[in-house]
């Protein structure tokens, strides 16, 4: 399943949830999410820690809006709305975690 | 691949529209059908006419148009929370349409995919 | 029954403070009318959407709680809650509208990966 988080790890326990409850498969971080997927965020260390269990990826256009785009952690996927796309119809389903 | 979009949130508050947007334009651009898409929530005010954003930046309601134009999607607009919100028939843009929560449904059940853009 | 799809409907936020509980609820009763296999989950704050006795008479705003008993009648019985999320918010089984299957988050992750549609507001 692909799950899909759009809030800020410091403001939201989404990604906390998406976490803790889903089995595995694709994360994709979009909008305030993308911070999550930052070197020196709060939230590195469990990101890293569930790669593992998932594939993460983040939304460039949404971490480049926010002057980000140079510190995404190593290990996470970057996508444009193309490979957003690929990753709903390569997924079974998906999810949005709102 | 049939795909359904909902979208939860109004435009220019939050950034609900504009990413259901691009992404439904990525899934056109690859070859995929945007069979619907449905408003619903503060997701309605995507379709009021009324909608005049300054010169310089995106009009989300004429773009949404033009998308349904374009590549025959169907925009369609969840009555109950278009009637708490105030739009109606009469303020509704061009290219939408208002009808009930089944819609949504049946998005749900004939689409292969259903991708969801909230707050 | 046999080309059902399976829906699931998260909900993870409180009722009042926005519509997204009252509006998603909707879309609940119109998705049984449809025939389709419906459950819903209660995860966060959404477990919140459950409590008993709500009075809403001093926030002059409907209560829309009896809804939740009501949904038997449409034949919607898969009511499931993150038991964690229950606990970490003080509540028990006792504290709710209508009975529930509580679940570790192992098991509601699980569930999930078996549905054909999950939404969520």
């Amino acid at each position: 399943m692909l799950h899909i988080i759009n809030k800020s790890p410091l403001t939201s326990v989404s990604l906390d949830s998406c976490l803790n409850t889903a089995t595995g498969g694709d994360i994709l971080l979009i909008e305030d999410a993308v911070y999550a997927a930052t070197r020196g965020n709060a939230g590195e260390t469990k990101l890293r820690a569930a790669m593992g269990r998932f594939k993460v990826h983040v939304l460039m256009p949404d971490l480049e809006a926010r002057g980000l785009g140079d510190r995404l952690i190593e290990g996470v996927s970057p996508v444009d709305y193309g490979g957003f796309v690929d990753l709903t119809s390569s997924n079974k389903t998906c999810q949005s975690w709102l | 691949m049939k795909f359904g979009i909902v979208v939860n949130e109004g435009p220019y508050q939050h950034q609900a529209s504009d990413s259901a947007y691009l992404f439904a334009k990525a899934a056109i651009a690859k070859g995929h059908e945007v069979w619907r898409v449905f408003f619903y929530h503060d997701g309605v005010n995507n379709a009021s006419k009324l909608t005049e954003p300054p010169q310089d930046d995106r009009h989300i309601v004429n773009r949404w148009a033009k998308l349904a134009e374009e590549h025959k999607v169907d925009l369609v607009v969840c009555v109950a929370a278009a009637l708490r919100r105030g739009i109606k028939e009469e303020n509704l843009a061009q290219g939408f349409r208002i009808s009930g929560l089944g819609q949504l449904v049946e998005a749900g059940i004939k689409c292969d995919r259903l991708v969801t853009f909230g707050d | 029954m046999s080309d059902a799809k399976k829906f699931m409907f998260v909900n993870r936020k409180a009722p009042y403070g926005t519509i997204y509980a009252l509006e998603s609820l909707e879309v609940v009763l119109i998705t049984a009318a449809f025939d389709q296999d419906v459950s819903l989950a209660f995860l966060d704050d959404g477990v919140y959407q459950l409590k008993k006795g709500q009075q809403t008479k001093g926030i002059e705003t409907k209560n829309f709680s009896p809804a939740y008993r009501a949904l038997e009648d449409y034949d919607i019985e898969k009511l499931y809650v993150d038991k964690e999320a229950m606990e970490a918010r003080g509540l028990t089984e006792e504290d709710f509208l209508v009975p529930v299957t509580l679940l570790s988050r192992a098991e509601m992750g699980k569930l999930m990966d078996e549905q054909d549609v999950v939404l969520s507001f």
